[in-house]
């Protein structure tokens, strides 16, 4: 990207495009994760989810041609990964994060495996709304190049918001995810709800995934996801399991990762790569930040293994 | 549907029996439980008590046996069934759920919930629901950020949203404080006087059951021994009803503190942050002689928990010195094995048991890297952590499977009676003791108290916290009372009245 007409300000403009279009998988990979984390389970496998549904996406496009039919791929492959791991689940004495690792690991080899033919052909890109027309300026038009998924991501975390608080099924996540027993005095099967809880966290991840390798970066190539799904995991513990924040914390993690990109375009040479670092230092300094030894973590669901 | 169901149902069992394979729970049990009563129903853990329940809220399905709702004979295959009869049930342990507003818990639970929720309407509804009630609560706060007495009015208030007028409260009481106990329970009985309510209360606490119910039930290894009517009927006599001729430990009678006795326990000028960490704690001083008990009373959240857990080293404090015999206490294992600490928290099982590990280790944790001379050792014998262990179950009469069995699995009087076992066991200078008696049934607080009065008696100086007044009463020399975060008042035994206790721990004054 050319940065030289506007001067320095293509920093701040560049980082804002990258927000927008960086932030799309963070935000569908941490928005299922609150939802699966809502319920009680914590599923670590979405980092593998993420890349199967790459691999999908892009190999469905690459076949029938549509993008759309590569993300509707992508997504259930992304369910039946998610319900694999929430039927494994609910038997006794299986370990939510151990089976999480596995599956992520297995989510991988599996994309790798399958994605092997899929990495020279190109396939349809999903389609971007221009927001930038009104300006001459070719830096303003290409940061608002909106992906139609990212509106769809934003809508989702607001619908998912409101969802939790006012309707039957928000309020039946929260409880079993806040206490077992409660739940089943209600007669309600905590295993049933996390199964499609689980199942419809794997679908956001493999839509994620579907964004990753059908717009951005576009390609598929193995190491498309560079552990995406494992920060959007971390990520929802940062934004206390709340979808607005999950949204908010997906766009602060996006800015921060375009930032040596965006340095490295106006023309500085030196020492960008460890501003490629910014968002896993973000991470760290936000966690530090936030967390505190006599305090625990508020608004943790009750049943979360990690907060347990 | 609410409306309608407003008086109060009767239930009556008939030759109840429960057989869980060649074990019988629940022998041929009848209880009468008229509409419009407070029943109690009393007996030991593991007399069949819950089991009794069970059946009749449908979570069993009784070997033998009828169940009479007002009269007419009905069967109840599932807790759905029970509801449907107006059959509700408030636990030990809240079923409320804790990140969930009041309003949000009672909407969810009722049986037709609809796919969105118009809080507005939700709301009102609630509000006009609320004005018929006896108490009034905060529904819009979360569950969690209530205290344990209004978590309480809050489950009873929930059973009677969705319409149930027949209540079984298992042990109600056992997270309350005396005054909430007593507010919760006198509203209850209020309702059932007014032909509300029907009420069957799980309880241990005599003088509860004497200050509130009609007639009492009481039950032994699951067969009936005895009912009547509370009027007429003595503590002794229940008692003897509930534990038979098995003889119930005395407390041994007192010794006096001797004059100029050394002190043990000096706390000066003590700050720590509370667990919001937006108050302090502050202890001004505390000391406790050798041969003297030590009470303090609050109601729970006043910093008593807190200041318990700077004394075993859970939380760090910011200011002031903890002295034992005069030298400094940091709670490191070092200190309080030169200065013979002893420590029984409460809730045992997770302050003072590795849940995981078994009984024989747990025993051991204080001694297994000693030999007997009390010499630290390389190596670790477990044939000499299993004779040890050995040996203090069976003069503490902790009732296991086997020793190599986790802690996990004991009763709770047995967990605390394994801890007591540790910690009571070898010299004792200094003994802090946190609400022993939670939750344990008649015998084993019987046996917990005379074990402490007996370390009292053989010199040890013993700070008790406990939110039960009763054992205060019964226990302590001298009486502290701590409220909002500091001891506010001080008494002798002798002059201490339950009144002015009352009045500060209620921080009247």
């Amino acid at each position: 990207m050319d940065a030289t007409g506007i001067g320095l300000w293509g920093v701040p403009l560049a980082m804002l495009g990258g927000a927008i279009r960086v932030s799309t998988p963070f935000i569908f990979v941490s928005l299922g994760e609150a939802i699966t984390e809502r319920s009680g389970r914590i599923n670590l496998g979405l980092e593998g989810t993420l890349v199967f549904g790459a691999m999908t996406a892009y190999a469905v496009a690459v076949m029938t041609g549509s993008p759309w039919l590569g993300l509707l791929a992508a997504a259930a492959a992304g369910l039946c990964f998610g319900l694999f791991h929430g039927w494994i689940c609910k038997f006794r004495g299986v370990n939510d994060i151990a089976i999480g690792i596995a599956l992520m690991l297995f989510g991988s080899g599996l994309a790798f495996f399958f994605g092997k033919p899929f990495i020279q052909p190109s396939a349809p890109d999903l389609p971007a709304i221009p927001f930038g027309g009104w300006s001459d300026i070719p830096q303003v038009q290409a940061a608002l190049n909106v992906n139609v998924l990212f509106l769809i991501g934003a809508a989702l975390a607001v619908f998912l918001w409101w969802a939790f608080r006012n309707t039957r099924a928000g309020l039946i996540l929260r409880v079993v995810g806040d206490s077992s027993d409660a739940a089943r005095a209600m007669g309600l099967n905590p295993n049933t709800v996390r199964l499609i809880a689980t199942g419809i966290g794997g679908a956001l991840a493999g839509i994620g995934g579907a964004y990753l390798s059908l717009y951005y970066p576009g390609s598929w190539t193995e190491g498309i996801s560079s552990g995406q799904g494992l920060m959007a995991v971390a990520l929802v513990i940062f934004a206390r399991w709340n979808p607005l924040g999950c949204f908010a914390a997906a766009l602060l993690f996006g800015g921060a990762g375009a930032l040596g990109p965006a340095l490295q375009s106006v023309g500085v040479t030196q020492g960008y790569y460890l501003f490629y670092a910014a968002p896993y230092i973000l991470t760290l300094v936000i966690m530090i930040a936030t967390s505190s030894p006599s305090r625990s973590l508020a608004g943790a669901p009750g049943e979360l293994s990690i907060t347990k | 549907m609410r409306e309608s169901s407003k008086k109060a149902v009767g239930v009556e069992t008939i030759g109840m029996s429960m057989r869980f394979g060649a074990f019988t729970a629940l022998d041929d049990v009848s209880i009468k439980v008229p509409a419009g009563s407070f029943h109690a129903l009393l007996g030991e853990n593991g007399a069949g008590k819950s089991t009794l329940v069970k059946c009749i809220m449908g979570f069993y399905h009784p070997t033998a046996g009828d169940i009479l709702v007002d009269g007419r004979e009905v069967a109840i295959a599932s807790p759905k069934n029970a509801s449907a009869l107006g059959l509700g049930m408030v636990y030990q342990h809240f079923t409320l759920v804790p990140s969930l507003t009041g309003a949000e818990n009672l909407v969810i639970s009722r049986e037709k919930v609809p796919g969105i929720i118009d809080w507005r309407k939700e709301r009102a509804a609630l509000a006009q629901f609320m004005e018929q009630m006896p108490f009034k609560l905060p529904l819009d706060v979360k569950v969690a950020e209530l205290a344990a007495g209004e978590k309480q009015k809050l489950e009873i208030i929930k059973q009677l949203y969705l319409g149930r007028s027949f209540l079984v409260l298992d042990e109600p009481t056992s997270v309350l404080t005396p005054g909430e106990a007593q507010e919760v329970l006198g509203l209850v009985r209020g309702m059932t006087k007014a032909g509300d309510l029907t009420v069957l209360m799980i309880s241990h606490k005599f003088h509860e059951v004497t200050a509130f119910a009609d007639d009492i039930t009481v039950l032994r290894k699951g067969r009936l021994t005895g009912t009547g009517k509370v009027s007429e009927l003595s503590h002794k006599q229940m008692a003897a009803m509930m534990i038979g001729d098995q003889p119930i430990a005395a407390l041994d009678s007192r010794a006096p503190v001797p004059v100029g006795a050394r002190q043990i326990l000096t706390v000066k000028a003590l700050k720590a942050p509370d667990r919001t960490g937006l108050k302090t704690i502050n202890i001004g001083e505390l000391d406790v002689k050798s041969g003297e008990i030590v009470g303090v009373a609050g109601i729970s959240g006043n910093g008593q928990k807190e200041f318990l857990e700077v004394l075993a080293g859970q939380r760090t404090r910011d200011a002031g010195d903890v002295l034992v015999k005069g030298s400094p206490y940091g709670a490191s294992r070092a200190e309080a094995r030169t200065l013979n600490v002893r420590f029984i928290p409460e809730e045992p099982l997770r302050n003072a048991c590795a849940p995981r590990m078994t009984v024989a280790e747990n025993m051991a944790f204080r001694t297994f890297d000693l030999n007997e001379a009390g010499k630290p050792i390389s190596w670790i014998r477990m044939s000499a952590i299993r004779d040890y262990a050995t040996r203090l179950v069976e003069q503490f009469k902790v009732k296991t499977a086997s020793l190599a069995s986790p802690i996990a699995s004991l009763s709770g009087g047995n967990v605390q009676r394994a801890v007591l076992a540790r910690e009571l066991t070898g010299e004792v200078d200094l003994l802090i003791v946190s609400n022993p008696c939670f939750g344990l049934d008649f015998s084993a607080v019987a046996e917990i108290r005379a074990r402490i009065m007996r370390a009292r008696n053989a010199g040890a100086a013993v700070l008790l916290m406990s939110e039960d007044l009763d054992e205060l009463l019964e226990l302590s020399d001298r009486i502290f009372v701590m409220s909002d975060g500091a001891l506010v008042y001080e008494t002798p035994i002798a002059k201490a009245s339950v009144q002015t206790i009352g009045e500060h721990m209620a921080g009247h004054h």
